[in-house]
């Protein structure tokens, strides 16, 4: 696990002071991606960070679930910031922008409302690129378990003696 | 004391596959003093070893091995590599079943005279009927220890099924309850009785429902008549030149080829495994492969019309928790062409964890329309709806000489299209899927395209006229009379049930009768 409370060596304040906004949520600077209030950062070792603010940004419209926070996201991506994945990542990101820009916007990330980011996707949603993002995170996001509770789902039962007395007929509404 | 036989020992029975088919028929062999290897391709795992967490136990039961598609259907599309959801371990897919126990109707065991000739279905009756299984599925349902049989209560209903049942009762539909289950509803045969913890596909780490892993299996072994050997993947059955089978070649733990000798081999590696097998035997003398004069091999492969319904409401429903499968309507599964297909269909309840729900729900979607789905989990019910589809020529295993696996052996191809049946009967069953959730207020369904396949049936098919099928009313080879197959390959039709407890039926009966022939040496 990469992410951290804030970049080794650096104060929060510090890291503020030297990251560059993209977009609306995250925040990018040199080598890293965080959060607007730097709840947390992730250190890219691969790929550029704008790159994997986009690819978070990507991640989040594909499944967008609101009450689900970006670090859930950064975790499902994260995967591809190795040395084998990068440059595909890279080159999907720039065929995004692309279509983006086409759409006269400057880039994925300079669009305002989802809608717009929709379409872009909808238009690269037959390519390789946006299979393997889309088909990763639907075991990348939702196999996590720590947003199980955000769904209310509730895991794992057996130790805790499954639900004979727990509810598994405590339906009150019918 | 499990028993360890010599490789050279032709004397034993050689069962290759160890589920519904293979488990119960080794340990009713072995009972009755009939020695026997069984070849299991899967290692062993107990309920101990059961893991509460849907991907992690994929990762461990699932048959993971390389399959190909071909064909119309959606699984060929959305899960090209996997065509089947089903078990590699000891006991076999009664790891991964959700345990209902329903015996066929009377009249599908005549499907054909029945239903009539249909355009494009290879319709034929069983050989069998009704009046001669009942004693079998008398035994079947003890051994199972099913529920509303044999004065054994039904269980509880869940929230998932509380909820079906109401919308039902609102259609107007009476054959609702919570199904005749393999799920003990109090202590059986020193099993568990079930504690609602949901998780049932995973392998119930309370015993509660059957399986063969810990049932069949050891009492086999207790005998000292029954090995079962592990990780042992059966490769190829050799014959002699009179035409008997002499054995099965088969790659052991470590990946060394070994030929254990037999008097008797059955085949019982599933729908997929067992034509593989067959045809991947072709010699000189079975160039189509063994007990393939009739070219029926691989064919006719049925999976069930399947599909789900899943709902939303504006309160929590929470329908993960409890049993799997928690109640039934029958209503629909009566034959009645005034509806626009033949035969039937059950409609069960069912649940998925947020990582499958995710996986299946509808695959390959994406953005709000599938989100806010997902969003709603804690308020959704579910169905699966299952029914019986036509056997067609053309629905058929074949041999992908272009995909091998791990032991260098030609993969099974899978080739599927609906018939107009099928899809007749799926859009009727989403229909009343639906208004069974309206009626109790649904704000949202969602039509679930079907899973990869649970219930692979046929492609080894049994029939009275030689060059109709593959087997005979023994499930013994028509061509090799030392070749039996033993598992839901050789289902004639697939009537709408769940197949288990009629596969279960057909070993004990098969058992019976191979033990009889072996002890008048006329095998």
């Amino acid at each position: 696990m990469t992410l951290q409370p804030a970049i080794r060596g650096l104060t929060r304040r510090q890291l503020l002071s030297r990251a560059s906004a993209a977009g609306a949520s995250l925040v990018v600077g040199a080598g890293f991606v965080a959060a607007p209030d730097a709840a947390w950062a992730y250190e890219t070792s691969h790929i550029a960070p704008e790159t994997f603010a986009t690819l978070v940004r990507m991640a989040r419209d594909i499944y967008p679930h609101d009450r689900i926070p970006d670090t859930h996201y950064v975790i499902a991506v994260k995967g591809y910031d190795s040395a084998e994945s990068a440059p595909g990542i890279a080159e999907g990101i720039a065929a995004l922008d692309a279509a983006a820009q086409a759409r006269g916007f400057a880039s994925y990330l300079d669009t305002g409302w989802e809608r717009d980011r929709v379409d872009i996707l909808r238009s690269i949603e037959d390519s390789a690129f946006f299979q393997q993002v889309r088909g990763g995170l639907v075991t990348g996001l939702y196999n996590q378990k720590a947003v199980w509770p955000i769904f209310g789902y509730e895991g794992e039962s057996y130790s805790r003696g499954g639900y004979i007395e727990r509810g598994f007929n405590d339906i009150d509404w019918l | 004391m499990a028993a360890s036989f010599e490789l050279t020992d032709d004397s034993v029975v050689v069962i290759i596959g160890t589920g519904a088919g293979g488990g119960v028929l080794a340990n009713e062999l072995a009972q009755k003093g009939v020695r026997v290897v069984a070849l299991e391709a899967g290692g062993r795992y107990l309920p101990e070893d059961y893991v509460n967490d849907e991907w992690e136990s994929f990762g461990q039961l699932a048959w993971l091995d390389p399959r190909t598609t071909s064909g119309d259907w959606r699984v060929a599309k959305d899960f090209s590599g996997l065509p089947a959801w089903i078990v590699k371990a000891v006991g076999g897919t009664t790891t991964h079943w959700a345990g209902a126990s329903l015996r066929f109707q009377d009249h599908e065991w005549k499907a054909l005279t029945t239903y009539g000739a249909v355009e494009g279905a290879n319709l034929l009756d069983w050989p069998i009927d009704a009046a001669e299984m009942d004693p079998w599925y008398d035994l079947a349902e003890k051994k199972l220890g099913v529920t509303r049989t044999n004065g054994i209560a039904g269980l509880p209903g869940n929230n998932n099924y509380l909820l079906f049942e109401r919308g039902a009762k609102a259609l107007g539909y009476t054959q609702v309850h919570t199904g005749r289950m393999a799920i003990n509803s109090a202590e059986y045969d020193g099993r568990s009785f079930c504690h609602q913890t949901g998780f049932c596909f995973q392998g119930c780490k309370w015993g509660a429902k059957w399986s063969a892993a810990y049932t069949d299996i050891p009492r086999g072994e207790a005998t000292g008549n029954l090995e079962v050997r592990e990780r042992a993947h059966a490769a190829r059955i050799l014959h002699d030149d009179a035409g008997k089978v002499t054995g099965v070649e088969y790659f052991d733990r470590d990946g060394n080829l070994q030929f254990q000798r037999a008097r008797i081999v059955c085949v019982a590696g599933n729908s997929f495994e067992s034509p593989r097998l067959l045809l991947n035997s072709a010699s000189a003398m079975f160039p189509d492969g063994l007990a393939n004069s009739s070219g029926q091999v691989g064919r006719n492969y049925m999976r069930h019309m399947t599909g789900s319904v899943y709902a939303t409401f504006d309160k929590p429903v929470r329908m993960w928790r409890g049993t799997t499968m928690a109640g039934i309507i029958s209503d629909e599964a009566r034959h009645d062409p005034g509806r626009g297909f033949v035969g039937g269909y059950e409609m069960e309840t069912l649940a998925l964890g947020i990582p499958f729900m995710a996986a299946f729900l509808d695959p390959g979607a994406w953005g709000r329309e599938f989100t806010t789905a997902l969003d709603a989990y804690e308020y959704m019910a579910g169905m699966w709806l299952v029914g019986e589809d036509m056997p067609q020529d053309t629905n058929r295993v074949t041999l992908n000489a272009d995909v091998k696996d791990q032991w260098g052996l030609p993969v099974a191809n899978v080739h599927f299209d609906d018939h107009p049946n099928d899809i007749a009967m799926r859009n009727h069953a989403y229909r009343q899927g639906r208004a069974v959730y309206e009626a109790v207020g649904a704000t949202r369904t969602f039509p679930t395209p079907p899973y990869p396949s649970t219930h692979n049936l046929g492609t080894n098919r049994m029939s009275e006229r030689p060059g109709d099928g593959v087997v005979n009313r023994w499930g013994q080879s028509h061509d090799i009379p030392n070749l039996f197959v033993s598992d839901g390959s050789q289902f004639t039709t697939g009537a709408a049930e769940n197949p288990t407890l009629t596969i279960v039926a057909l070993a004990i009966r098969q058992a019976d009768h191979i033990a009889r022939e072996m002890a008048a040496q006329t095998l």
